[in-house]
């Protein structure tokens, strides 16, 4: 199943402007606040008319038809579940329409959020990370064609994010439909996304494959030079007997990072933010940082600040470090040469390593 | 013969008040929720209109309701040779009492109603229709079960409005015991006759224990609405 859309949109001086597909998987939509993001989740769920355009999942134009013929799940940024019924009426609600295709059965979805025992209580209740769970559960319920997701997890705390995130990335792996989420937090979209699509002023700026926009230096002005970093896949190997920290391998080398809660042999997305990269021309000794990998420069964008990001290869994986224009001049960096790269093993946020 | 014990006459009355309190909530209720929904939900050409026609009957003088009432429903009003041909005859009569009774507790049934979906979050609605629920089936497993409390606190207030209706019932259906006579206008009459007293404090003791346990009942509902 895929979502395609071109529609246009406009209400009073914002003009929605979207061309996108959205494949089975996860396609993050990023981007600031008033950048469109919701409305055009609303626009694929019909909750938005007034569309002009194309609205399609699977070739099948949705445009006009209304939001409860549709079959797009949709997960808001609060839960809005049923007062009035419990856990399992709310789960349950949509069972009573019956859609009738690939059915999701109610057993399969409180098994993989872990609702059994929530099943009786009253939303009133529950927490806003269960509360929240159970929402996305009843979205699932309904048998959607695609899922969108808009902001689930913003109205919640850092610690209950990390709490909901694995079952997000559960789900992922676990249903074949196109799902679209939107955030601005960057670690949420480094653990999830298969694709991203970047959204500024109304329209999608730039959008491809996970690897691909983020390690392109000139997405970095759309992410935000925060928000800008590469994810890395890797292997969890075995603990390293003499430092005793985490050991992971990816296609150029190994990490060295903190505390790990993934389980040997299984593989890992490392978020690591350009920020948190420093280049070197020879390699350092007696320094204390632990990850010094030997790459060769690819690609060096000026941006509009006084910063550069410089776009490096180790293996086959591509980096990013942001360094001020000063350091790039100084050290003379220029396309194809060689270089170190260091990372403090202390700078991997846990939040930013998902499965 | 104690002077707690109620005559027949009385007895007709109170057992007709209760009659046309009843049948003019339950009569007005379905109507009552669509204006409400309406009210409170759509927008449409005419809004302020029906709001103010819905209104119109609790600051009018009873009076003038019960003429209308009269002039449109009574055997030579303008819907009076319909009526008839079906067999109907609405002034005075007890049918007639429970319309008359009808049309001033509808604003306050509502105007209770309306509150309540007015309470009711509208994304709550988006959010089932997302899960595919069509209007039809959103208002029966969302709407109406979360306004449900309103639609009984209103009906509590209807009645007690309906119970206590004197002004238009005696316009419309006149004051004829046994038929029409409700427990305000039997009130009404007994008090014109002297040496009736115990009669009177019977009457009234009866008006002031039906309204004062609507009254309890009508804020122990808005209560349990507010809680949820």
């Amino acid at each position: 199943m895929t979502v395609k859309l071109d529609i246009k949109l406009q209400r009073n001086k914002f003009l929605l402007n979207v061309k996108l597909k959205a494949p089975p998987g996860v396609t993050v939509i990023f981007g600031p606040s008033g950048s469109g993001k919701t409305t055009l989740l609303r626009v694929i769920s019909g909750l938005e008319t007034a569309t002009q355009g194309d609205v399609s999942i699977d070739g099948v134009n949705l445009l006009g038809v209304p939001p409860h013929r549709r079959a797009v799940g949709y997960v808001f940024q609060e839960p809005r579940l049923f007062p009035h019924l419990n856990v399992l009426g709310n789960l349950k609600f949509p069972q009573r329409m019956s859609r009738g295709f690939g059915l999701q059965s109610l057993g399969e979805v409180i098994d993989l959020l872990e609702l059994e025992p929530l099943l009786h209580c009253y939303p009133n209740v529950l927490s806003g990370g269960e509360a929240q769970r159970i929402a996305l559960g009843r979205a699932l319920v309904s048998n959607p064609k695609c899922l969108c997701l808009d902001e689930p997890l913003s109205a919640l705390d850092q610690a209950l994010k990390e709490r909901i995130l694995p079952y997000l990335e559960r789900l992922k792996d676990k249903i074949q439909i196109p799902i679209l989420y939107v955030t601005h937090d960057a670690a949420e979209m480094a653990r999830l996304a298969d694709n991203i699509v970047l959204m500024r002023n109304g329209s999608n700026v730039l959008s491809g494959l996970v690897d691909d926009v983020l390690s392109d230096p000139t997405a970095v002005p759309f992410l935000g030079v925060r928000s800008a970093g590469t994810v890395v896949s890797a292997r969890v190997m075995p603990r390293d007997p003499i430092s005793g920290l985490a050991v992971v391998s990816f296609a150029g080398g190994k990490l060295f990072l903190p505390e790990l809660l993934q389980q040997e042999g299984s593989i890992i997305r490392i978020r690591i933010p350009a920020q948190d990269i420093i280049l070197a021309l020879r390699k350092p000794k007696e320094i204390s940082a632990l990850n010094i990998l030997s790459g060769q420069i690819s690609r060096i964008h000026q941006g509009q600040g006084p910063g550069v990001m410089v776009q490096f290869k180790v293996g086959k994986t591509l980096f990013l470090a942001r360094l001020t224009q000063y350091s790039a001049t100084r050290m003379d960096l220029k396309k194809g040469q060689n270089i170190f790269a260091i990372i403090k093993v202390s700078a991997f946020d846990p939040a930013g390593i998902g499965t | 013969m104690s002077w707690i014990s109620f005559s027949s006459v009385e007895l007709q009355a109170v057992t007709l008040s209760l009659w046309v309190a009843m049948v003019s909530v339950i009569l007005s209720l379905p109507a009552a929720i669509a204006v409400a929904h309406l009210l409170a939900r759509k927008q449409f050409w005419g809004h302020s209109f029906l709001n103010a026609l819905v209104h119109l009957p609790l600051v009018l003088p009873p009076v003038v309701t019960g003429y209308v009432l009269l002039v449109a429903f009574g055997r030579k009003g303008i819907f009076g040779p319909v009526l008839e041909a079906f067999g109907l005859q609405l002034a005075f009569t007890s049918a007639g009492a429970a319309l008359a009774a009808a049309v001033m507790a509808f604003p306050l049934i509502v105007r209770s109603i309306r509150l309540a979906i007015e309470a009711v979050d509208p994304e709550l609605e988006e959010a089932a229709s997302t899960l595919g629920a069509s209007p039809l089936f959103i208002f029966f497993y969302v709407t109406l079960p979360l306004i449900l409390p309103g639609i009984l606190a209103g009906s509590v207030v209807g009645f007690a409005k309906a119970l206590g209706e004197f002004g238009a019932t005696i316009t419309f259906v006149s004051n004829i015991p046994g038929e029409t006579q409700t427990i305000a206008s039997a009130i009404y009459s007994l008090l014109q006759v002297p040496g009736r007293e115990f009669s009177v404090l019977r009457m009234i003791g009866v008006s002031i224990f039906l309204s004062f346990g609507a009254l309890i009942i009508s804020e122990f509902l808005a209560r349990k609405m507010v809680r949820r």
